[in-house]
């Protein structure tokens, strides 16, 4: 018999995890935030280039057809139409799900925290959610800005220098193609050669991003246009990713149909744009920032773990 | 011609990068939560044995390298070439001075060896871990010293040099870790 019908992670760590939600949701409570549920299969999901969704089949007993359902990659679209309908600060602790990401880092299942704090702008989010990871013995935070950091590291400045500069160092890095865009360039200079060496000493706040990378950030609106987004690493780990968030629905619908465009390009599969998502925007979303935090991520850092599996009761290998 | 996709890597496979073959030693998934995945890998120079760590797109395709690893026996070599024979085919392939490089001096003649053919040519041949070979010139061995843990250099009958403790005798037959060049033991006759 093999023994992989057992758990990866240890009775410890499942017992560390459980505390770690408690602790979440005792925090929460003592701030006013209202715990909510969104579905896990929705009609639409992210169009966002980077992300793939698994889809399921929908077989409706009440109509002849069956319908594609997409499980969601982070409750985001749901949490925001919640915000517009005027629930004030919520959260939620979700299973999102994402295909084609598999390594020690990544499992396609994962528990992500999503939290909105209507009229907070990025960094009073940033401030919030340091008070949260004081639950965990996670202790003060350094900030930067993506600029400053990227220019620290490459002599290169992110926002304004020339795209062949950029494929030159990444070349030199060892990327081996040619020709990529912006966006290709920085993700790689960044995750490979900046991230692995951030937060060693203290976590560290990463914020205001490259324009090109501002998903669903909102751009701020100083000289040099910025993504008013942010990033938390913890010993080179990726922990959490926020947004002062765009309400803009004009700018949004831009940015949909800029990925679909590009999508097919790439000949990708196409995706239906969230109209529901669209609506609530144009019925207005409050000003607000929000966070995803990984949640089985925050608990390699507190176990010291190197690998997602230590952390979960069954990865996707023995799921 | 053959290509992998990134999904595919794993440790051990060989693929072709700058028109050098390569094997795949460590093969890391890298993706920034919101951003671009990549493929970052430890290769391994099969021509020379260089390390070295290069980054693919994820979803990209790689020339595979026509690589094989295969046992053979050594037969002989006549100055240019080392011939080795496929034990299955009855094959013969000539390796030239560079691929036998490392493996030479333990190889006498019938040893297996693993021999990397690219291209149907042999690239590198590794000699057994272990070989016995006699010694064909070393000083007169001092007998009873087998304690003082000296040593002294031992001439083989392929030519290859090792260090021997002093009480080890001209003619004996010894065995010898190929992969560390060192002495293990006496072989027994």
């Amino acid at each position: 018999m093999s023994e992989s019908w057992r758990p990866c992670a240890d009775n410890k760590v499942i017992k560390l995890r459980a505390e770690v939600l408690a602790k979440i949701r005792s925090f929460m409570l003592g701030r006013n935030i209202l715990e909510v549920e969104t579905p896990v299969l929705a009609h639409a999901t992210v169009t966002d280039i980077h992300l793939d969704s698994f889809c399921s089949t929908y077989s409706n007993p009440h109509q002849k057809t069956d319908k594609i359902l997409y499980l969601q990659t982070s409750p985001e679209y749901a949490m925001k139409r919640l915000l517009a309908s005027g629930t004030g600060a919520i959260y939620q602790i979700s299973r999102v799900f994402r295909n084609k990401e598999h390594g020690k880092l990544h499992n396609p299942e994962f528990t992500m925290l999503e939290w909105y704090q209507p009229g907070y702008d990025h960094h009073q989010l940033m401030q919030a959610f340091e008070s949260l990871l004081s639950f965990f013995d996670i202790g003060q935070c350094e900030r930067i800005s993506y600029g400053d950091l990227f220019t620290q590291h490459t002599g290169l400045e992110p926002h304004t220098c020339d795209t062949v500069k950029l494929g030159r160092l990444a070349q030199k890095y060892g990327l081996l193609s040619n020709g990529e865009e912006r966006s290709v360039l920085l993700d790689f200079i960044f995750s490979h050669k900046i991230a692995p060496t951030l937060g060693n000493s203290k976590p560290l706040f990463v914020y205001d991003y490259p324009e090109c990378q501002s998903a669903l950030a909102r751009l701020s609106d100083g000289r040099q246009k910025v993504a008013e987004r942010f990033e938390l690493f913890i010993n080179g780990l990726e922990i959490a990713n926020g947004f002062h968030e765009l309400t803009d629905a004009d700018e949004q619908r831009q940015r949909f149909e800029q990925d679909l465009l590009f999508r097919k390009k790439k000949k990708r599969p196409d995706i239906p744009i969230d109209r529901y998502f669209l609506d609530a925007l144009k019925y207005g979303l409050p000003e607000c920032a929000g966070i995803a935090v990984g949640v089985d991520r925050l608990l390699m850092t507190i176990t010291g773990s190197e690998d997602i599996c230590d952390v979960l009761t069954f990865p996707i290998a023995r799921a | 011609m053959a290509t992998y996709s990134t999904s595919e890597f794993r440790a051990g496979l060989k693929i072709m990068i700058d028109n050098d073959p390569y094997a795949i030693v460590v093969n890391e998934f890298v993706k920034p939560g919101k951003g671009q995945a990549f493929n970052r890998v430890k290769i391994r120079n099969l021509k020379n044995g260089r390390v070295i760590e290069r980054t693919y797109k994820s979803g990209e395709s790689v020339e595979a390298a026509d690589v094989l690893e295969l046992e053979m026996q050594y037969l002989y070599n006549d100055g240019d070439s080392w011939y080795f024979m496929d034990q299955t085919t009855f094959e013969q392939y000539p390796a030239d001075k560079a691929a036998v490089e490392d493996a030479a001096k333990w190889l006498k003649g019938e040893e297996i060896c693993e021999v990397t053919l690219w291209n149907g040519t042999p690239l590198t041949v590794a000699a057994p871990n272990f070989v016995i070979l006699q010694i064909t010139d070393t000083d007169p061995g001092l007998r009873g010293d087998t304690a003082s843990g000296g040593s002294k250099p031992a001439t083989l009958e392929t030519g290859a040099v090792v260090k021997v403790p002093l009480f080890i005798e001209n003619g004996e037959l010894l065995k010898i870790d190929t992969r560390t060049g060192e002495y293990v033991g006496r072989a027994k006759n």
